[in-house]
């Protein structure tokens, strides 16, 4: 199971994401990071943290649970309903310019979803998207402002992201399914 | 016209035999029983095949034919029907139909009914009470010369302890019991089950035991008062069964009869495997495991005098409502047999002897009816049972025009192979072959 | 999860623990401004009411629509009833038009298992007479967690009219499921025949009940029991079994107060206890709501792969 990332170089990579960010956004005051559950949210923690240390400047984070507002819920007529955890996003969204934070970029739904639901807390300046790996394969027109590695896969492959907040260590991965 | 049914296990407690014999019908009577008949010329042989047994008609004293009145649940035609395919070759009809049987009127009706149909023989039983209102005596005389064989308000009890005396005065003038329905009804209430923790876990209405006991106890004391016979109908709670008991040993005439649901089901089948079926509600209700236990054991011991049905058709749209709202009641001639086979006399709790007696001998002697057994003379009333068919419930399949029966697809073994009425086979169990 | 919401009985500890969990993400919905998410979107609903009800009916309610599923009430009125429609009549005629769940309150019970065995849609139990109320133990049991942190090994008094109650089947079910310590109490002329092999402790003295216990639940007392002589008077019952200051005195400092409404106020309920600082029943219908979304939403899906 080839190793894309491993823990050096995702600490690397969140470290220039966390410049890129500040550098085009002035105005540190308006930023607020909304991680994806579950690995975004650990990214979008760190990104405050790497933001804290460079900027002095804590940026609000919140936690996103897009579930509710999956395209794929009620298409299945077999299986127990997808596990929905908690939405906590505890500032208001309204004006803000709100790093919307994944682990994984691929076919753009869940991403499509985030936004929904985004839209339902307030009106945002702007949404900009973070992911630590962009995979390809794109079903909507949807692109990343941040991407920590462009990965090609194909579809019978699969990039798994563990984060020692969750699974013990950092490391992305990519599986033949 | 002569038929000789030759080599079947004629048990016929009446006159002492259970063995192989064979049995002379000439015309409607019986004409001889014994060993190795010889085969006269015009006599038609019907040889009967190994394990089945002949016994004299069984007759079912409790059943609802619904006609006049009640015409899309059952008729007379369906219910005789029904009754012979049951192996049944008499039954006593209840009065509380549409007009109710508390007159000559329609007790003829009835009867003239029964004559069309032509199968089983119908006795009907007649009202207590004009319209069993439970107020005026009904004309008692009257019912008995027009063809009743006994009195009773059935669906209710006889509404108070003073015309329940005057009833058991009365009829015992004309040599007839009164058949109770016992049952308190300020206690009973609006009940639908019995009283206990499964109507407790599904929160249904209960109705205890005791409701059915204390009205037993007030007729069993009215008995001795006055020296006329009282029946206990569908007894179902072990109460009751302590009550005939006591009654018996004090020599009150007090007789009783049990349901073959009540010796097999009990109240667990209303949670399940249907929960709240209401092929599951009858009046008295299904009870607890120790009442069913305790029919089991009087009917094994002799307190228990007969098996009855109380078979109450109830057309489909009827039954498929809320519990609460679904009459009470289920069919019971076309089981009755193959319960009584599997659950009593291959489970070892009655021999064949004492089953026959519970089915035909005292259901004829309590209600002096010519039948009971295969005596010389007596009416060619013949069932003919197989005691080892397999027999799987079909209620589709019934000549009832009910089908509300909790026992679909039951397998049980024991069923009928032919029924004979007034030496006419009136019904021929066509998985049997007979020569 | 089955098809079918209609007895506590056919959930697994589970099952029980999923419905709470998902409620706790449902209720941060109705803290939002636009209380709205699109899960139930295209779906139907409809709220088949026997019996007349604000609160559940207004609960499942706001549950479907903040779950934007499209809502229908039949709210059957009595001379339908006595127009001879029978249920299963009235339930076959609402499923041609397709609706993909129903939720059933009925004074029947068995009410909702007569109408799952003739329907294809997901039938929801809301109350059938006096069997159960399953989403109301549900809204209790998450009201509880939210206080206590867990149900195991709490003291919980369940106190009023047992005999007719299906909020009482459905909590002792639930409760004792989770590992709670349950008692109930009432008159003894309305305590259930063998209702103590459900795994409950059974008295009727309300000070034996609420001694030293986390939670105490009241149960309406209806004011037609008179008639069929199940205790003398009001004024006799709220001296022997209503919860006053002085009673609730007894139980541990800590304890919470539930009702699952409407309260007669004077009669089971003291008015200072039932306003009072203990009492947690207008966050019970606040989480009813939450609670209802979760059994929507988690019945919604297909049926269980086996």
């Amino acid at each position: 199971m080839p190793i894309l990332m491993d823990a050096d170089r995702i600490g690397r990579t969140l470290t220039r994401i966390a410049h890129e960010i500040l550098e085009r956004n002035r105005g540190v005051d308006e930023l607020a990071l909304v991680g994806i559950r579950t690995r975004g949210v650990t990214i979008a923690k760190r990104l405050a943290a790497a933001i804290l240390e460079i900027n002095h400047h804590e940026v609000p984070t919140g936690a996103l649970d897009i579930t509710m507002y999956r395209d794929d819920l009620m298409r299945h007529a077999v299986g127990p309903q997808p596990l929905i955890r908690k939405t906590e996003i505890p500032f208001s969204i309204d004006d803000k310019r709100i790093l919307l934070v994944d682990d994984v970029l691929y076919t753009g739904r869940t991403i499509r979803a985030a936004l929904d639901a985004l839209i339902d807390f307030g009106r945002p300046r702007a949404i900009q998207l973070v992911v630590l790996v962009d995979r390809g394969h794109r079903e909507l027109p949807i692109k990343a402002d941040y991407v920590g590695k462009n990965v090609p896969t194909s579809p019978s492959q699969s990039v798994q992201v563990h984060l020692t907040e969750i699974d013990g260590r950092d490391e992305v991965e990519i599986r033949e399914s | 016209m002569k038929r000789l049914l030759k080599g079947g296990r004629v048990v016929d407690p009446a006159n002492g035999r259970d063995g192989v014999f064979d049995v002379l019908v000439d015309g409607d009577r019986i004409a001889r029983v014994g060993r190795d008949l010889p085969v006269e010329d015009g006599v038609a042989v019907i040889e009967i095949p190994g394990g089945l047994v002949v016994c004299p008609g069984l007759i079912d004293m409790h059943v609802h034919l619904r006609e006049p009145g009640q015409e899309h649940k059952e008729t007379v035609a369906t219910g005789t029907a029904a009754a012979v395919a049951g192996g049944f070759t008499a039954v006593a009809c209840m009065p509380n139909t549409a007009p109710v049987n508390d007159h000559a009127g329609v007790t003829e009706y009835i009867l003239k009914k029964a004559a069309e149909a032509n199968l089983a023989r119908v006795y009907p039983i007649g009202a207590v009470s004009r319209g069993q209102q439970g107020e005026q005596l009904a004309d008692i005389a009257e019912l008995k010369r027009a063809g009743c064989v006994a009195v009773t308000d059935d669906g209710r009890p006889v509404a108070t302890a003073l015309l329940m005396r005057r009833a058991l005065e009365y009829t015992s003038m004309f040599d007839m019991p009164v058949i109770e329905h016992c049952e308190e009804q300020t206690l009973k209430g609006d009940g639908v089950a019995h009283e206990g923790f499964q109507a407790s876990a599904l929160g249904l209405r209960g109705i205890p035991g005791q409701a059915e006991s204390i009205m037993a106890l007030r007729d069993i004391a009215l008995a001795e008062l006055t020296g006329g016979a009282v029946h206990i109908a569908h007894m179902s709670a072990r109460q009751t069964l302590d009550a005939v008991r006591w009654g018996k040993s004090r020599g009150a005439r007090v007789t009783c009869e049990v349901t073959p649901h009540h010796f097999v089901l009990t109240d667990e089948m209303l949670a399940g495997p249907v929960a709240y079926d209401t092929n599951v509600k009858m009046n008295p209700p299904l009870r607890e495991t120790a009442d069913r236990d305790a029919m089991l054991a009087g009917l094994k011991d002799g307190s228990v005098d007969v098996i009855a049905t109380d078979h109450a058709p109830h057309h489909y749209d009827e039954k498929q409502v809320e519990f609460d709202r679904a009459p009470f009641g289920i069919t019971g001639l076309e089981t009755a047999v193959s319960l009584c086979f599997d659950r009593l006399v291959h489970a070892g709790v009655l021999s064949l002897s004492r089953l026959v007696e519970l089915l035909s001998v005292n259901p004829a002697r309590l209600l002096r009816l010519p039948g009971g057994s295969l005596s010389e003379g007596a009416p060619a009333d013949i069932s003919i049972l197989a005691p080892d068919l397999p027999v799987t419930v079909d209620a589709a399949a019934m000549k009832s025009k009910s089908k509300n029966t909790p026992f679909g697809g039951w397998t049980l073994r024991g069923g009928v192979a032919a029924t004979m009425v007034g030496g006419r086979v009136v019904y021929a169990n066509d998985r049997i072959e007979m020569g | 999860m089955r098809k079918d919401l209609l007895s506590i009985g056919d959930l697994t500890r589970d099952d029980i623990y999923l419905i709470l969990d998902t409620a706790d993400a449902m209720r941060e919905v109705g803290e939002r401004t636009i209380k709205k998410v699109p899960t139930l979107r295209g779906k139907t609903v409809v709220n088949l009411f026997y019996e007349p009800s604000t609160r559940t009916r207004t609960s499942f309610e706001i549950a479907e629509k903040r779950l934007s599923a499209d809502t229908l009430n039949v709210a059957v009125a009595v001379s339908s009833v006595q127009k001879g429609e029978t249920l299963v009549d009235t339930a076959l005629n609402i499923e041609a038009m397709a609706p993909d769940m129903i939720v059933i309150r009925h004074s029947s019970s068995g009410a909702g298992h007569l109408l799952s065995r003739v329907c294809k849609s997901r039938i929801i139990n809301a109350g059938d007479g006096m069997h159960e109320h399953p989403t109301q133990a549900l809204l209790d049991a998450f009201t509880i967690r939210g206080h206590k942190k867990r149900i195991e090994g709490l003291k919980i008094a369940i106190v009023g009219d047992l005999l007719h109650s299906r909020v009482l089947r459905s909590n002792i079910l639930l409760l004792t499921a989770l590992g709670a310590d349950v008692w109930v109490c009432g008159p003894a002329t309305l305590v259930p025949p063998g209702i103590a092999r459900l795994g409950v402790h059974v008295t009727t003295s309300v000070d034996e009940a609420v001694a030293d216990a986390d939670v105490v639940m009241m149960l309406r007392i209806q004011h037609e029991r008179m008639q069929g002589a199940f205790f003398p008077s009001v004024r006799e019952y709220f001296q022997t079994f209503g919860m006053t200051r002085e009673r609730l005195a007894r139980a541990r400092p800590d304890v919470i107060i539930m009702h699952p409404g409407p309260m007669n106020r004077g009669v089971e309920i003291a008015s200072d206890v039932a306003d009072g600082p203990y009492s947690v029943i207008l966050e019970q219908v606040a989480n009813g709501v939450a609670v209802r979304m979760a059994v929507l939403y988690l019945l919604a899906g297909g049926p269980e792969a086996d």
